[in-house]
């Protein structure tokens, strides 16, 4: 009996060493450990022993079974394994087919800009506020220090819906009306993004476009305030190596008034085409505002200050992807807006 | 602005290269927005005298020139130029000379003959020809007779220079003349300023000289100066003054009204000489005109003047526009021997609206319109004289009229040191304010209360305290003042619910595929036509512009969407076929009985065309259904609640099977359809479009509709399918409505999951397939309670749609 089981264990393992796939395996399985398999033949063989061999007997067939049962574990990992990686072998794809097309949408570059310059201010503690495109002359002009007889109203330079009606040619109107609202109390911190439109039309003008605003008053704010403000707003627009300068400049309703040019973005103030090789870029308006529009709105100047500032959302887009004709801003064309 | 730096060094002891001083000036306020060198690239071009002409053997329109070059040197020179004669000094390019276009001289043969140089004409050396004398702009530029010969021309004709382009900022008047802009730089420099000398040496009238000055309106001419010259000798003008003048841009013309010229380039007072002989009786009367009244201008043109225009005259009529221009009758000529000069200050405002409403500006306009010095006419009308007196062109006779009604009033400031270092955030004493602004040649006291400032003649821009803190502030450095933050109270920036919302909005289309477009909020009339909107349809009732740019731009939008037709019309002319767009933006209504118009923010969104495709998915045609899908996300991420689409077969300009008004419970919200056949034609688009324009701030109030947590379901749910044979006119959204009635509290879902064509069905019919989904929260629904369900369902819409259960 023992030279039975012996073989039996060898048989198995020979067989099962050679099987190659599941069904095989379980084939073996049940011809040697099933129901009417060898090892239970062997099994049924045993009454025909005697008492002291029995034990012993059994005992190596149990020995037997599980060894048998170990290889035919093994043995199916093994097969399992290798189906696996057949498998997956058979599965490859050529990852670098593009992928399922989805469309692609952006934002205007105008608009993403726009919303970078209010972040940078909200996150100053401003916020943003609105007001109509369609204003009066009083405060698209007068209450911002711009007599009827002031240069910058000319005809050629506003579109009017009527004497005391037209486009508002900048968001400063925005500026006098939140004063109106919000004085005597204080601070008042806004930023006045919006389109704008002057009588323009050339390479270099829309007569529609796009400007920030920003005013800040308050006790006790001054030049030093404006320039700090700036500063940090032009670092984080224009990366924190952007140095910048004030220059001496006019506006009628900001005095002192300033105009601030960043270093070239291009050349870094090396000197180019786009700076004119100056090496400089003007990109704000800005001052204190002028007392008599501090006035107008509500404000005694003689207690409270205040600064502002305006710039074109074009200029700073142009700038910032290189763009060199302000027309490709209000074409509209799906392949240059596609790039943003 | 041009300033010749070398004429500057008149007035001021430059020690600064050109460029040092042009960046001292740009932080200052005087913007140099250029800087020119004349005579840059220029070489070996001396004075040279012409000895002899002779014919070319070989060719008629040639000569040979002989030219001494100073001492023994002499050369011949072949030229076509045909204003050449003997004894003319002229500017030779020698062999290896560099001229300006970097042409270089090489000896040549021309038609056999050697010629070794170039004689040059203005333009050969840099010079732009518009600025030289008539007689010089065509041929060889002619210098002085007495000019020596052999010397390097380029300091003879100013190609030594260096010549900035200064942008002045509307305020800055005083500096549109060479003293104004010295006195900057002496301030800047810390450097004394040179006034020019004027030394008048005056003859007595004689008997039947006479000047008299009425200023009948002083409102608008509140100085007139006038100024006898006589014994007048009209030339050329020196050397000098001529090459100053084409510096600044000013073509030499004649000696007198070169000086004119150079008076207002120094001083920055505007003159006229008139021809004191053609003025009748020497009588000048300053007045507005008279309707109908006319002037022959210099420039040869008649003129219409209007009666708010102030014009010179004598008892016989206009003989000038003031301040824009001189009329020909009176015109100095080369017959002229007596010359009234005109030296005056006429109301900015007055001399603005003049040159524009005679579309008319000019040197003398540009100065006047910005406030020239009140306090200055007389010394420019003498140094006029002095100049014309030095240079042997005219005699000044003691014959001034100084009709000045209400002399200028010298203006004080008070500036208080503490205001200063308040608004600038600075620690400067008053003594250093007081010197920072005596360097800008204010006068300056000081008092118990602060510096009294004492403001000239030339600086009209200076009014307030502000004013001198600009300038106290400009003169320290704009730069050398303090960074800092804003202190004081925190403020929270935050963006409004509106302005979250917005750029959601914005964000959600951006990444569902459409593209944000921005389009002008003025648009052509014609757009209505196109939409075939009747003439009483209300978006025609629009805001007009008074002075559009052109009709392209007439009016105020009313509507958004076609701007996008326009865009995808543009694109498909580019070729670009398929387009998924949108603009969020404002169009405007007039509003009766109001002086501003009521402005509404719009979404607007358009597609035409398919999505692209790739090589395994198919490109899905963007028509009404894929806009609506996109449109029912966008709302359902809004939190839009009740959502509803109304067929709309009336709405002007869309398609009247394929629009729906879209509402949200009894809120109409706006309108999503596809464009009328006849529209899509007119924008020229090959594909159908489908557009969608929503009330933004309708979608505002609307939205937002308070989010709460649901429990998740504990209980399994049931699935059934349910497919129906139903007449087409039935809308879709009634039989669902009706399911959800029949299904009651359990049924949770209804999606449309297959709509179907087929020949077994009458051609009015269509079967619709519905998966509904039932569920409870407290049990596990049985087979039976579902069926009950289901067969209440289809008996409902049995009864109500006479519908057919399809197995
Ligand atoms: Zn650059």
């Amino acid at each position: 009996m023992q030279e039975k089981l012996k073989n039996i264990l060898y048989e198995a393992q020979q067989e099962l060493s050679q099987a190659d796939n599941l069904e095989e395996l379980n084939d073996i399985r049940v011809r040697y450990l099933g129901k009417k398999g060898q090892l239970t033949g062997v099994l049924r063989g045993m009454g025909a022993l005697s008492a002291g061999e029995r034990p012993i007997i059994g005992q190596l067939a149990n020995e037997v079974r599980s060894q048998i049962e170990d290889i035919l574990e093994l043995r199916t990992a093994e097969i399992k394994e290798k189906r696996k990686i057949v498998q997956l072998e058979s599965e490859r794809i050529d990852v670098t087919l593009p992928g399922t097309s989805s469309m692609m949408g952006r934002r205007h570059p105008l608009s993403i800009v726009q919303e970078e310059i209010e972040e940078i201010f909200l996150g100053m503690g401003y916020t943003i506020e609105e007001g109509p495109e369609i204003e009066t002359d009083f405060y698209n002009f007068e209450a911002l220090n711009l007599p009827k007889d002031h240069p910058a109203r000319d005809m050629q330079d506003s579109f009017y819906i009527n004497p005391e009606v037209l486009l508002r040619t900048q968001t400063s109107p925005v500026q006098v009306r939140t004063m109106e609202r919000t004085a005597p109390g204080l601070p008042v911190r806004i930023i006045a993004p919006g389109r704008v439109y002057r009588r323009d039309d050339d390479a270099t003008h829309s007569p529609m476009f796009n400007q920030v605003e920003g005013l800040v008053v308050d006790r006790r704010v001054t030049l030093a305030d404006l320039k700090g403000t700036l500063q940090v707003f032009v670092e984080k627009m224009f990366g924190p190596a952007t140095k910048t300068r004030f220059r001496t400049s006019f506006f009628p309703f900001t005095e002192p008034s300033a105009e601030v040019d960043i270093s070239c973005v291009m050349c870094g103030g090396q000197g180019c085409r786009v700076c004119s090789h100056s090496g400089w870029l003007e990109i704000l308006g800005c001052g204190m505002v002028h007392p008599r529009v501090l006035e107008v709105s509500g404000y005694n100047p003689e207690e409270v200050t205040g600064f502002a500032f305006g710039m074109g959302i074009e200029r700073i887009t142009m700038l910032k992807y290189g763009i060199d004709d302000l027309r490709l801003l209000f074409e509209n064309d799906l392949r240059f807006l596609a790039q943003f | 602005m041009r300033v010749s730096f070398n004429w500057l060094q008149e007035y001021v002891d430059i020690d600064v290269s050109p460029a040092a001083l042009a960046g001292s000036l740009t932080l200052a306020g005087l913007a140099v927005e250029g800087m020119e060198e004349p005579g840059k690239g220029i070489e070996k071009v001396y004075t040279g005298k012409i000895l002899k002409i002779d014919t070319h053997p070989n060719a008629d329109k040639l000569v040979i020139c002989q030219v001494a070059l100073g001492g023994e040197e002499q050369t011949q020179i072949v030229t076509g130029a045909t204003n050449v004669r003997q004894g003319q000094v002229v500017p030779v390019a020698i062999v290896g000379a560099k001229l300006a276009g970097g042409l270089t001289i090489k000896k040549a043969k021309l038609r056999g003959m050697e010629s070794r140089g170039m004689l040059c004409s203005g333009a050969e050396l840099g010079l732009d020809p518009d600025i030289l004398p008539e007689d010089q702009q065509h041929g060889i530029m002619i210098l002085p007779a007495d000019t020596p010969v052999g010397l390097d021309v380029k300091p003879l004709i100013g190609l030594d220079d260096v010549i900035m382009e200064l942008e002045l900022t509307p305020n800055r008047g005083d500096c549109m003349s060479m003293l104004g802009v010295a006195r900057e730089v002496a301030a800047l420099l810390k450097k004394p300023l040179k006034m020019p000398v004027i030394q008048l040496s005056e003859i007595p009238p004689g008997p039947e000289d006479n000047v008299r000055v009425d200023i009948d309106d002083a409102d608008l001419c509140r100085r007139y100066v006038a100024r006898l010259l006589k014994n007048v000798k009209i030339g050329p003008s020196p050397a000098w003054m001529q090459q100053r003048l084409r510096a600044a841009g000013v073509r030499p013309i004649s000696n007198v009204v070169d000086v004119t010229n150079y008076v207002m380039m120094e001083m920055g007072q505007p003159m006229h000489a008139f021809d004191y002989n053609k003025l009748k009786d020497g009588h000048i009367i300053v007045r507005r005109a008279v309707t109908g009244e006319t002037i022959v201008s210099l420039d040869k043109a008649e003129r219409k003047l209007a009666p708010d225009m102030l014009v010179i005259t004598d008892p016989g009529g206009p003989v000038a526009v003031a301040g824009v221009m001189g009329g020909l009758e009176s015109e100095v000529t080369e017959d002229t021997t007596a010359v009234l000069l005109e030296s005056a200050y006429f109301k900015p405002v007055s001399v603005r609206r003049t040159s524009r409403d005679l579309g008319l500006r000019s040197e003398s306009s540009s100065r006047f319109e910005k406030g020239i010095d009140l306090t200055g006419c007389l010394r420019a009308a003498d140094r006029a004289a002095a100049l014309l007196a030095q240079m042997g062109a005219a005699e000044t006779v003691a014959l001034v009229v100084d009709n000045y009604p209400e002399p200028a009033v010298e203006k004080t400031v008070l500036l208080r040191p503490d205001r200063v270092n308040w608004l600038l955030d600075t620690n400067l004493t008053t003594a250093e304010i007081g010197q920072l602004l005596t360097r800008l040649h204010f006068t300056v006291q000081e008092d118990s209360s602060g510096l009294l400032v004492h403001v000239p003649g030339y600086r009209p821009d200076i009014s307030i305290e502000v004013d001198l803190i600009e300038e106290v502030a400009r003169l320290y450095g704009y730069n050398r003042v303090k960074n800092t933050l804003p202190t004081g109270v925190i403020t929270q920036g935050a963006r409004t619910y509106a302005q979250r919302l917005a750029l959601n909005i914005k964000d959600f289309l951006a990444g569902s595929g459409f593209k944000e477009v921005i389009t002008y909020s003025f648009i052509n009339t014609r757009v209505f036509d196109r939409l075939g909107l009747p003439e009483e349809n209300p978006f025609r009732n629009v805001v007009k512009l008074q002075n559009p740019l052109s009709e392209e731009q007439a009016v105020m939008r009313t509507l958004l969407f076609p701007g996008l037709l326009e865009v995808l019309q543009r694109n498909s002319n580019r070729r670009v076929k398929d387009g998924a767009v949108f603009e969020l933006g404002r169009v405007f209504y007039p509003r009766e009985g109001e002086l501003l118009p009521e402005e509404v923010q719009m979404l607007a969104v358009a597609v035409t065309g398919s999505t692209q495709g790739s090589w395994n998915a198919r490109p899905v045609s963007m028509d009404f259904y894929y806009l609506k899908g996109c449109l029912e996300t966008l709302l359902a991420y809004l939190g839009v609640k009740d959502v509803a689409y109304r067929p709309a077969a009336d709405i002007r300009g869309f398609h009247p099977g394929r629009t729906a008004i879209v509402q949200a419970g009894d809120v109409e919200l706006g309108v999503i359809g596809e464009l009328h056949p006849d529209v899509q034609e007119n924008y020229e688009l090959s594909q159908r479009v489908t557009v969608l324009e929503l009330n933004f701030h309708r979608l505002i109030h609307v939205s937002g509709t308070p989010k709460k947590y649901q429990p998740l379901p504990k209980f399994p749910g049931v699935e059934r399918d349910l497919a129906v044979v139903v007449r087409k006119d039935i809308p879709a959204q009634e039989i669902i409505d009706k399911i959800y009635q029949a299904g009651g509290a359990i049924l949770r879902d209804v999606q449309v999951f297959d709509i179907y064509h087929g020949e077994q069905f009458a051609p009015d019919q269509h079967s619709m397939a519905f998966a509904l989904k039932f569920q409870a929260a407290d049990r596990t629904l049985t087979d039976e309670e579902v069926a009950i369900k289901t067969d209440g369902i289809m008996e409902a819409l049995q009864r109500d749609f006479g519908a057919i259960l399809r197995k």
